[in-house]
């Protein structure tokens, strides 16, 4: 077999494992990059660990911030995230949900629906600090809710209503049409059909926006800042649940808060180091809470993914 | 004569909640249109009296930005450095390092891996900024110092850097999605004239890919603008005109947060002043974000 030892053919076969050879070098460095990405979450995560580990006892959960760095905790500010993301929660949510509806199952093709969809593609790239702005001129001064757990359950509120517009949408294209006309076809309204089919089959691709976004939400800092919160609250906002008729407060609403990023950011703003210790068990607290929220919607998105096969 | 109830009334009825509830839709939807307009009336309602003191012709060649000193400047010059060198920085680091890993993922990357280690690139993107800020100032700039000791400790380097590492997940995400949807067979045809992967990633598909990886680019410097908390950690609070991201320098968005820790009086020229600058930074990152959707939206018709 002449062919084989052709001088010509070895030149082409070195040549080919001389570029191939750049494949598992591209792919060694592929991984590599990967790996800077994966260590610096890791480094991240264990550097918070070590700083803040020493603070993280109960006393640091039921304590209010305090001047003394050692007596100091997060109780004013982990109760302020619950109800500022209850805020967030009962206005983003429903009305992102919504809209996302409208958009996938009724929007006609038209200039309003074009002009939507373009700010909602447009509002998920405005910085939050512009949210912030937004709630300091409107929510702060105009509709006067002051620096309240109601001006930044509702800042935040907008600020992921495009996540969760374009969960919800994801979720319901991702459902057949053959579904729907079923539903049409033995009677069912629009409605019928949205409320009793489409919207039960997408619950999970819409509880993983919703997730993601109020991930998003628990770790922003920057536009609760602008409203002008203050960072120093030893104070709980009065209980939602009274012991006198109607049991139910909305005296929350308008109390002054505190949540966990900007504890965090005010002691890593203080000189003294020791506050230094305390940023990183809040850090670690903030962390744990954002990844596991995301750890949930990545799970839910990879089991409803599994399951379901149209 | 039994009259039967009429077809029509029985289809009024069921239609008159399907209207309220289509309106009702309607209305929440058309909310992301309210919103967009809100933040333009406020930002430009509250300009308008801060330019009423300041002239913009000032505003934009002035080089000193000093509004809560006796001696007042409203330079807005050394805020947009600031803002542009640090996301310079990042860039420098999300760019080659995203783009290497969107053609690994898309054209290398075992399928096991792929869903292996992208979740991990996920939860990158979902640690609150606040958190990288502490990150960037008591971890990165420490680090950095052991190579370069006259470093300060608050500066324009670690807080971009650490900032790149944030955005890779986004800059690698989009130019993922670019490399994926080029079609199978250009691959193939590659590979059918001799082409290894390397070749076939770096001549072919990035090629085909190219405006929807550039405007993952600019999608990610429109993100860097903006990025508020690790700059307002890390990266000082002194405006600072300056292209050596080894000084500190304060940004557009850590200048805002400056001026809302303080207690601001409402209606004051200082009040005015962060939402004069809110409106560059609204029309920088608007800017980018046009393009980049443009850009992006000219990707998915071509195949």
């Amino acid at each position: 077999m002449s062919n084989i030892t052709d001088p010509k053919i070895t030149a082409i076969r070195a040549l080919i494992v001389k570029h191939k050879r750049w494949d598992q070098v591209f792919a060694i460095i592929g991984l590599l990059s990967m790996m800077v990405g994966v260590v610096t979450l890791i480094a991240l995560f264990i550097d918070l660990l070590i700083d803040g580990s020493g603070r993280l006892t109960w006393q640091f959960f039921t304590s209010f911030p305090s001047r003394h760095a050692d007596q100091a905790g997060i109780l004013s500010s982990w109760v302020g995230t619950i109800l500022v993301m209850l805020v967030t929660a009962l206005s983003g949510v429903p009305l992102g949900i919504a809209a996302g509806i409208y958009l996938e199952e009724y929007a006609s093709r038209n200039w309003i629906t074009d002009l939507i969809e373009i700010n909602v593609t447009n509002l998920a790239g405005v910085p939050s600090i512009i949210y912030g702005l937004l709630a300091l001129g409107l929510f702060v001064y105009q509709f006067d809710f002051g620096e309240s757990v109601l001006t930044a359950g509702l800042t935040l509120g907008l600020l992921i209503l495009p996540v969760v517009i374009v969960g919800t949408r994801e979720a319901i294209r991702s459902i057949p049409s053959s579904i729907r006309e079923g539903a049409y076809a033995v009677g069912a309204t629009k409605w019928q059909t949205i409320r009793d089919h489409v919207l039960p089959y997408s619950t999970a691709g819409i509880m993983t926006g919703v997730i993601i976004g109020m991930a998003r939400a628990i770790g922003e800092t920057a536009p609760i800042i602008t409203i002008g919160a203050l960072t120093f609250i030893a104070f709980l906002p009065p209980s939602p649940v009274t012991s006198q008729f109607p049991f139910l407060s909305f005296d929350w609403l308008m109390a002054p808060f505190t949540v966990l990023p900007i504890q965090m950011f005010s002691w890593v703003s203080r000189p003294q180091v020791a506050f230094l210790d305390n940023a990183a068990a809040a850090g670690v607290v903030i962390i744990v809470m954002t990844l596991a929220m995301n750890a949930l919607a990545i799970v839910i998105r990879y089991r409803f993914r599994k399951r379901i096969k149209w | 004569m039994n009259q039967k109830p009429s077809r029509f009334a029985y289809q009024a009825r069921r239609h008159l909640p399907e209207r309220i509830i289509q309106g009702i839709l309607f209305l929440a939807a058309f909310s992301a249109v309210a919103v967009t307009i809100a933040i333009m009336v406020i930002l430009v309602y509250e300009s308008l009296g801060f330019f009423t003191h300041v002239s913009i012709f000032d505003f934009l060649t002035d080089t000193q930005w000093t509004p809560l000193f006796s001696d007042k400047h409203f330079g807005v010059l050394p805020l947009v450095t600031g803002t542009l060198v640090v996301a310079t920085v990042a860039l420098s680091i999300a760019i080659p390092l995203g783009t290497i890993i969107a053609i690994y993922l898309s054209e290398f990357a075992p399928h096991r891996v792929r869903e292996t280690v992208k979740p991990f690139l996920e939860l990158l993107e979902g640690v609150p900024t606040v958190v990288y800020g502490y990150f960037a100032l008591l971890f990165v700039t420490p680090l950095l110092q052991t190579f370069i000791p006259d470093l300060p400790g608050f500066n324009m380097l670690g807080a971009g850097i650490v900032m790149g590492i944030m955005i890779i997940p986004y800059v690698s995400s989009v130019s993922e999605d670019a490399m994926r949807a080029v079609p199978m067979h250009i691959r193939e045809g590659s590979y059918a004239m001799g082409a290894t992967r390397f070749q076939t990633a770096t001549r072919v598909v990035t090629p085909a890919a190219t405006s929807g990886i550039v405007a993952a680019y600019i999608l990610g410097i429109s993100r860097a603008i903006g990025e508020t908390m690790v700059v307002a950690v890390a990266a000082g609070s002194q405006p600072n005109l300056t292209l050596n991201p080894m000084e500190g320098a304060a940004t557009i968005t850590a200048y805002i947060v400056q001026v809302s820790l303080g207690d601001l009086p409402h209606g004051s020229l200082e009040y005015q002043s962060i939402f004069a600058v809110g409106l560059v930074l609204l029309l920088m990152t608007l800017l980018f974000n046009v393009l980049g959707h443009l850009l992006r939206k000219r990707f998915r018709e071509v195949y």
